[in-house]
């Protein structure tokens, strides 16, 4: 029950760079629930996010009953259908990935592979997870709301949003919108907290350019979510003042239900442009933490050295900056200015350079690796498939012609399943699967992890591959019912209904995943500080689980990067980031901060 | 083994299902058979590219996989092998993009001497307008729609009074000659989407959006609504019948103009 230093010490005593004077919990409730503990915060995020993620996963069986045995489950009619695509989107994107990815790993991660003692502002980053659990109660609070939630698809688009031919327009959309807010003002506390940890409490010789790319991919997803998150803030203030004052952001006059609106001078593709401003980057705010986490699960598992470090960091800045200047690809057909495509169809194909740089370069760290097939290294092998698909497919949509045929139908809906849905999925798996014996001090049952690897990889593949194929033949993506369309011939009912039973086969294999997790919390094999013999940090921390200020009584020092896995001549496999040089070269770089 | 081997037979199904799968894009009845193409020339490079990664990722998770012994190479970079391979995929990209640009620049260029219909969408139901013998099509305003004026005709433009205003009926079309469709709508965003003609685009009240495009082939098409409206969204239906001239003048000369329509609603 004590705190990092055995010993009587209030405050750990310092190193010689300055150090953070904690705050130490002193009863269960400032220690577990109200912590300000980086690693009890990172927890909490991850099992609050895995649980709404639940739910949205159940809504995603729901739908998959309706498009592949229409009508069976009679209460869904098409308000309920909407209701659903639009929760089950939103809890996926916004409250299971990013608050994962960020508000759990980040928090987990960042300050103990910097060598950090917490984050910078523990107090901000309590408070930064009980806004994002407020936020989280609003949301489940608008499916008990009269009216339920709202039914606007994900992207809850004006006018359509905010008017009766919506399911949800009266409550639905109003908590939708506030628990936005409240999510994005949670995640601007934390979000500060990651940045300013990064550039300001790593541990002496831990330079940028030693930093692991796990941290290299949250802080850059960090730093672009401060800047995309206030588009969406300031598009949620003023729908809000749409539909709660009649004001005319982007209420053009219209005609609802046969009845004249007193709006009239606002513009519906401004929100587009908004929520798109936020949305782009938000796919590479997901997906950046994942490829940060996977080059090292890569690498590790390996026991290879990441093949070109400098080059993956670059393309971590670089696909984090051009993902600012690419939203309105997914606006080729919305009726904006037809001249936009040429500009935003060449950044976007611009951006797919960085990004199979990345391929290559996990590719290549393969390559003469001595690969340890572990279920981590499972994941990451499948989120490389997957990844790459979905990327290729990004091709297709983002060439502005070649999107005309295909956006809005299942193709679009297949391809971003697999790019940010299965792949950064398959990511968060591994990462767990990795870090879990660091978090609990006990492995996870390794039987199971196979069978949810295979079960939830191979699924979910034989579920949107397929689906891509639907979407050039012409189906329209957010259908409640097909009904009869002369050109879908009768075999797509078929591969609709076989789709569904992967789907529901996938979601029972995530309560294997859920049932591992508790299980091996008490029967899990002891893991010991290291199991997996990696290189970084927190593996070397002087207690599994490690205790609060993370280093007992001496912050460690960074001698090399994070990287060294089968050094010639060294006699493991592996060199901790914390192992001093060899003689000569030791005097050298002791005293290089 | 078994992992290489099942990545292996992900890219062999993957291949297989291309070729045999009975869901593929709809015979074409437009001028769009570029898009078609550059979807084609898409298909091969990311299919290739698709094939090869995976392809040698099994590899190496075959050949370097661990045994007693095996140890790992340390080769922090290569910096030959990194700007080579930026090279070829940016121009792999270049190959899609070039193609892309050229044909978007036709698609945002409607030919001269098209002749120009209106789309208008609303919860739930299409209709449609053409300019009457004047070829011209009047103005038109949200403020004006009422039940017998669906589509807020300016009822005082005299452009207007001959335009032939269909509603919640099939929309005729000419095979061969170039249309630009002027998108409009009374009330939340709709997109006119025929599949056989692969164009389409978002409706938004308040703007006027436009598309073209040439029927290349008679028959029957389905409309569908393509961007999401609200309950009715899927049942939001409509057909296109593309006829000869002959057929086509036949069944204008059948339509009813504006300014009748108006008076028998009186
Ligand atoms: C096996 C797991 C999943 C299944 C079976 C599934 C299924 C579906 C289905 C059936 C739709 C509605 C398609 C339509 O009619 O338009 C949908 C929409 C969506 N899904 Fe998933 N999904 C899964 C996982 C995910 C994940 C992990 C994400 C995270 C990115 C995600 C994000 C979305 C989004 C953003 C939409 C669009 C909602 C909208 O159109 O407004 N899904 N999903
Ligand atoms: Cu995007
Ligand atoms: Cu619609």
């Amino acid at each position: 029950m004590s705190s990092a230093a055995p010993g009587v010490q209030e405050v750990i005593p310092a190193s010689d760079v300055a150090e953070a004077e904690l705050y130490h919990p002193h009863s269960w409730l400032t220690k577990y629930v109200f912590s300000q503990d980086a690693k009890i915060i990172g927890i909490q995020y991850t099992v609050t996010a895995l649980a709404i993620g639940t739910v949205a996963l159940v809504l995603s069986w729901l739908m998959r009953v309706q498009l592949g045995f229409p009508g069976v489950l009679s209460f869904i009619d098409p308000a309920t259908y909407y209701q659903f695509i639009t929760m089950h989107g939103m809890i996926m994107v916004v409250y299971l990935l990013t608050a994962v990815l960020l508000g759990g790993f980040g928090n987990y991660l960042i300050p103990l592979m910097l060598g950090a003692r917490d984050m910078v502002f523990p107090y901000a980053n309590m408070l930064s997870y009980w806004t994002y659990l407020l936020a989280v109660v609003v949301l489940v609070a608008s499916f008990f709301a009269p009216g339920g939630p709202t039914g606007a698809g994900w992207t809850l688009y004006p006018p359509q949003a905010i008017l009766s031919g919506t399911p949800g327009q009266d409550w639905g959309i109003i908590l939708m919108l506030v628990s936005l807010m409240l999510f994005i003002i949670g995640f601007t506390m934390g979000g500060l907290n990651y940045v300013v940890t990064v550039l300001q409490a790593r541990t002496r010789g831990m330079t940028l350019m030693r930093m692991p790319l796990t941290v290299w991919g949250i802080f850059t997803a960090t730093v672009m979510a401060l800047l995309a998150f206030p588009a969406l803030f300031v598009g949620a203030v003023m729908m809000l003042f749409d539909r709660l004052l009649g004001t005319s952001f982007f209420m053009p006059a219209l005609v609802e239900l046969g009845q004249l609106r007193e709006h009239g001078g606002g513009s519906p593709i401004l929100w587009q442009h908004l929520f798109w401003f936020f949305g782009h980057p938000e796919v590479y705010i997901v997906a950046l933490p994942a490829f940060g986490i996977v080059s090292d699960l890569i690498s590790v598992h390996a026991r290879r050295n990441i093949f070109g470090y400098r080059m993956m960091v670059w393309a971590i800045v670089a696909i984090g900056a051009l993902s600012f200047v690419v939203w309105a690809h997914h606006m080729y057909v919305s009726g904006m200015h037809p001249y936009f495509g040429f500009f935003f169809a060449t950044t976007t194909l611009i951006i797919a350079i960085p990004t199979a740089i990345k391929v290559y370069n996990w590719l290549l760290t393969l390559w003469r690796g001595d690969i340890h097939l572990t279920v981590p290294m499972l994941f990451a092998l499948g989120f490389i498939v997957t990844f790459v698909n979905g990327g290729l497919t990004g091709l297709f949509l983002g060439n502005v012609v070649v999107d005309v045929p295909l956006s809005d139908t299942l193709f679009v809906v297949a391809h971003f399943h697999m790019v940010m849905g299965v792949a950064p999925i398959l990511v968060i798996f591994g990462g767990i699967y990795h870090w879990y014996p660091k978090v609990t001090g006990r492995m996870l049952n390794e039987g199971m992890g196979r069978i949810h690897f295979w079960v939830t990889f191979l699924g979910a593949y034989a579920i949107f591959f397929p689906m891509h194929y639907l979407g050039l033949l012409g189906v329209p993506r957010r259908y409640h019912d097909l009904g009869e369309m002369a050109f879908v011939p009768p075999s797509t009912a078929t591969l609709n209904a076989f789709i569904s039973l992967v789907a529901f086969v996938v979601g029972f294999a995530q309560i294997v995943f859920l049932f591992n997790l508790f299980w091996s919390l008490r029967r899990g094999r002891e893991a010991g500080s290291n199991p997996w013999n990696a290189t970084t940090l927190e593996w070397q921390t002087p207690e599994t689980p490690p205790g609060h200020g993370n280093w007992g009584k001496e912050l460690p020092v960074v001698y090399r990067w994070a990287y060294d896995y089968s050094v010639p001549g060294a006699a493991r496999d592996y060199v901790p980031q914390n192992e001093p040089m060899p003689a000569p070269t030791r005097a050298a770089t002791g005293q290089a901060t | 083994m078994v992992v290489a081997l099942i990545m292996v037979l992900v890219v062999v199904g993957s291949v297989a299902f291309h070729l045999v799968s009975p869901w593929w894009w709809t015979p074409i009845a437009s001028n769009w058979h570029y898009i078609d193409n550059t979807i084609t020339i898409t298909f091969w490079i990311t299919g290739f590219v698709f094939a090869a990664v995976v392809l040698f990722m099994a590899y190496c998770v075959y050949r370097f996989r661990h045994r007693p012994g095996l140890r790992a190479m340390y080769e922090p970079e290569n910096k030959r092998l990194e700007s080579w391979l930026t090279v070829v995929t940016a121009v792999g990209v270049a190959a899609m993009l070039a193609p892309g640009l050229f044909v978007w620049s036709q698609f945002v260029t409607v030919p001269p001497g098209s002749s120009e219909i209106e789309i208008v969408g609303q919860q739930w139901r299409w209709s449609y307008r053409l300019p009457g013998p004047d070829g011209r099509l009047g103005l038109s305003d949200v403020r004006y729609v009422t039940a017998d004026n669906p589509l807020g005709l300016n009822p005082d433009d005299p452009n207007g009074r001959d335009d032939v205003v269909i509603d919640n009926d099939d929309l005729h079309l000419p095979i061969g000659k170039p249309v630009k469709v002027r998108l409009r709508s009374i009330d939340v965003l709709h997109d006119f989407y025929v599949p056989e003609f692969r164009a389409k685009m978002d409706m938004i009240p308040g703007s006027v959006t436009y598309f073209w495009f040439t029927p290349t082939r008679t028959g029957t098409f389905e409309v569908l609504c393509a961007e999401m409206c609200g309950t009715g969204h899927s049942v939001m239906r409509s057909r296109v019948l593309v006829e000869t001239e002959v057929e086509h003048r036949a069944w204008l000369s059948q339509q009813r103009a504006f300014a009748e329509l108006e008076v028998s609603g009186r």
